[in-house]
């Protein structure tokens, strides 16, 4: 009898990318409805446009390069970037700032650099760097989050969506919008008000902004998940967050008063988004055990350093992007002893 | 009895398998009947192939040796039964690529009649001659001549004899079952093993999943008493059974790259191998047969077969059954590290511990290849400790330097990046050809420097011998002149005299 010839492994191979990519998805979920339930259905509009833009660009990009169109978006990384990017824009944004922005995720950052895999920057921080630096007023342009005892009318869907794709709301934006946390914070310390008058405001709760702390905490939720699934693994989130955590805590504990705590640092921002899903990034992340805890303290050092000592409110996306650079030198440095060498 | 002085150690990497291994394992070993035409390789071990003594049309015996080892590193082949030589072609090899190879084909006679044996003398030359006569090579897989092994070993000192009863590949039980039916031989064995090599201790090493055998050796030990024997169950993770891998997680000691076992004073022989050693020494007949698993859900019965080597591999299929409808794939040993053969006229040698015939489901792939997102895991169950998203990265340039400090030669194929990887890339297959690119290069740069060597000693050569030339001329015509003078002197002189 004849037989065809094959090569090893003659066992059925792990889960593929694209299945990886589904779980990624999948642990969004509650931090997705969580962020809906907070601040409208602005993420969902933000997520369509830039998962539509992504993949109209990675077609393009495919077909300008010649290469099979349907295996690559099918994989599902460049959703993934997509949802990640939405995730890290204001709920009212306008179309335009997203599209451009999904567009040089996808169109520069991964397939100018040779597509899937050969990217050196997290594209969806390059997206979301390029127009927080040529927009920042936008960007900066937050609702407050939906608690019982803020006195506040919320933009309802039609609102949200007519005011993304027009730039009209019918109300005044100034309005509707408020600053972030972090940028409230910022503020604060900018007109010589003490961390403890900022967390006296009846916006804060225990930690930081009511609401953004219940979203922090769903997207922890999903981080555990993907821990749990074994599609990442811990080195990144902790040392990512004890990178952040641990000047944060050092630096508020001797002065109180001009540093925001570990509390703080932890539920603003991306920092726990940064954690579990943007430094996590496989393709632009080190891959040594040794190297990834290099890579996510620095990223959580950056970050706290942006943040305290920088011109922007946060500085994940920023850090990433810096991490990113130092990804060559860090795998080169912490190549693990083969079994056998000296 | 006593448990290792050495604490066990943790494999880095690896992989726990679907064990797929009760297929096999419900029944005793059958032994397969005589085939009507045996074709015997003679290359059927590590090293150089042997070189046939025999003729088409000779009549041979039950151990009759067919052919001699040939280079340092070879070793005999037997005819496992009676017969006559009816072919001595080049033929396809169950080996990777199956690269073609002498074989002797011999037409059975079915009388199955045997040369005399006898068991060899008790000192440790006449023994080591005799595993040497007796084809013996390593059984699990390595077919690594046993009687150089020991001389090895006995060059650099053993002071640890391991028993490798691992057996961690899926679906294989060929091992777990001789185990179980034969402990006072592997046990046996491994003592006269550890005479052999002059060592101080032996350490018996059994996978956890495989307490039947793990009860049967210990039952066999107590008759025994041996006192130098340790005992160790290892945990069931692939690769413990390598090597390399079973010595770190049993001494802690690694075997230097490059190097061998033999140079941090350990010799490993895997059960099938300990227990022919101490059949051999019995009855002084050679290598012949070994226990194979025929498994896989292609196949009607599953289980461990007693196979005379040389037996095609298709008369082993037959039985066990035949191939049922669900037969898709042949693979010569495990689903990790197997060989997928295109034919199954090829015969059963000594290499061959599994014929896995694999059904559908394992070969529907979910998704395609992808491009490497250097998610790690590859790395993450790397038994050594390399980086082959790396190694995959600096492949296709084939750059000897980088690729040997990445660890290339270090790679011992075990294919766990391959079974993790998300993207599908063929990892082990990537690397293989690299390494047989990278030693093509460097053979290729030796060659060349040998060349410019032999250029350059030409070319010196060359100059001296024109100087010495030129300067043998200038003699010539320094002599030349000079007796051209003396000769216009003398008939000077003789002109002047008759003058």
């Amino acid at each position: 009898m004849k037989f065809e010839p094959a090569i090893t492994p003659y066992l059925r191979p792990a889960a593929g990318v694209g299945a990886v990519m589904r779980q990624v998805l999948y642990a969004l979920v509650p931090a997705a409805l969580a962020h809906c339930w907070y601040f409208g259905f602005g993420l969902i509009i933000n997520a369509t446009i830039a998962v539509g833009v992504a993949l109209g660009v990675e077609a393009l990009a495919l077909w300008l390069r010649r290469r099979p169109i349907e295996p690559a978006l099918s994989d599902g990384t460049a959703i993934v970037a997509a949802v990640l990017l939405a995730f890290a824009l204001p709920p009212l944004t306008p179309w335009w700032i997203t599209a451009i922005a999904s567009a040089f995720a996808i169109g520069v950052a991964k397939h100018l650099y040779g597509g899937l895999g050969k990217n050196p920057f997290n594209p969806a921080m390059v997206g979301y760097a390029v127009v927080l630096v040529s927009f920042p007023a936008e960007l900066a342009a937050w609702l407050p989050p939906r608690m019982g005892d803020i006195d506040y009318v919320h933009p309802t869907l039609w609102q949200t969506l007519r005011y993304t794709l027009t730039g009209d709301a019918g109300v005044s934006l100034d309005a509707l919008t408020r600053a972030t946390p972090l940028d409230a914070v910022r503020v604060a310390f900018a007109e010589s008000q003490t961390m403890s008058e900022s967390t006296s405001a009846p916006w804060f709760g225990d930690f930081s902004g009511r609401g953004w702390e219940w979203i922090g905490n769903y997207i922890a939720l999903g981080g555990v998940w993907l821990l749990y699934r074994r599609i990442i693994r811990w080195q990144i989130p902790l040392s990512m967050l004890a990178g952040l955590l641990v000047p944060a805590t050092i630096a508020s504990v001797a002065s109180p008063d001009n540093f925001a705590g570990p509390g703080f640092h932890l539920f603003s921002g991306a920092a726990l988004l940064g954690a579990f899903f943007i430094a996590t990034d496989p393709v632009s992340a080190a891959t040594t055990p040794r190297g990834r805890l290099i890579y996510g303290a620095g990223i959580g050092f950056l970050t706290w350093l942006i943040r305290t000592f920088g011109a922007y409110p946060d500085g994940v996306a920023f850090a990433v992007l810096l991490m990113n650079l130092a990804v060559p030198l860090i795998d080169r440095l912490c190549r693990p002893r083969i079994l056998g060498h000296d | 009895m006593s448990a290792p002085t050495e604490g066990l150690r943790t494999l880095p990497g690896g992989l726990r398998l679907p064990p797929n291994k009760d297929l096999s394992t419900a029944s005793d070993v059958v032994t397969v009947p005589l085939p009507t035409k045996m074709v015997v390789p003679l290359r059927q071990h590590a090293g150089e192939e042997a070189l046939a003594v025999v003729k088409v049309g000779d009549a041979v015996l039950g151990g009759s040796v067919l052919g001699e080892p040939d280079g340092a590193v070879s070793t005999f082949v037997h005819a496992t039964t009676s017969g006559r030589v009816a072919a001595i072609e080049q033929r396809p090899l169950p080996m990777r690529g199956e690269p073609v190879g002498t074989c002797v084909v011999i037409d059975v006679d079915g009388n199955d009649q045997w040369a005399e044996f006898a068991a060899p003398a008790e000192d440790r030359t006449a023994r080591l001659a005799a595993v040497h006569e007796a084809g013996l090579v390593g059984l699990g897989g390595a077919v690594y001549p046993a009687a150089q092994k020991i001389t090895q070993g006995l060059a650099s000192g053993i002071d640890t004899v391991i028993l490798n009863g691992v057996e961690c590949e899926s679906y294989i039980s060929c091992d777990d079952r001789l185990m179980r039916e034969h402990a006072d031989l592997v046990i046996g064995g491994l003592s006269q093993l550890i005479d052999l090599v002059a060592a101080k201790r032996g350490i018996v090493a059994v996978e956890s999943d495989k307490p039947a055998a793990w009860e049967a050796l210990r039952a066999a030990a107590a008759e025994q008493l041996d006192e130098r024997i340790e005992w160790v169950q290892i945990p069931t993770v692939y690769p413990s059974g390598a090597e390399d891998q079973l010595i770190y997680l049993v001494t802690g000691r690694e075997v230097p790259s490059r190097g061998l076992p033999g140079d941090i004073g350990i010799l490993v022989q895997n059960a099938g191998t300990v227990a022919a050693l101490a059949e051999l020494l019995a009855t002084g007949r050679p290598l012949h047969s070994r226990i194979v698993t025929v498994t896989g859900e292609g196949v009607a019965n599953p289980g461990n077969y007693r196979v005379r080597l040389g037996t095609p591999i298709a008369d082993v299929v037959a039985a066990a059954g035949g191939y049922n409808d669900k037969a898709r794939r042949l693979i010569v040993g495990g689903p990790m590290t197997g060989i997928a053969l295109t034919d199954d006229a090829l015969p059963v040698t000594k290499s061959c511990n599994c014929l896995l015939i694999t059904g559908p489901a394992v070969h529907l792939s979910p998704e395609p290849q992808r491009e490497c997102i250097r998610c790690g895991e590859c790395a993450a169950h790397c038994p050594v400790r390399l980086m082959p998203q790396s190694l995959y990265h600096y492949a296709p340039r084939q750059q000897p330097d980088t690729l040997l400090g990445l660890g290339l030669e270090d790679c011992i194929e075990c294919g766990c990046c391959d079974l993790v990887c998300p993207s599908h890339i063929p990892l082990t297959h990537t690397f293989r050809e690299a390494k047989q690119a990278v030693r093509l290069r460097t053979n290729e740069a030796l060659r060349a420097q040998r060349a410019e060597q032999r250029f350059k000693a030409h070319v010196e050569r060359t100059a001296t011998e024109s100087a010495r030339s030129a300067d043998k001329l200038a003699d010539k015509k320094r002599a030349a002149s000079a007796s051209a003078i003396a000769a216009i002197v003398k008939r000077k002189r003789r002109d002047d005299d008759s003058r």
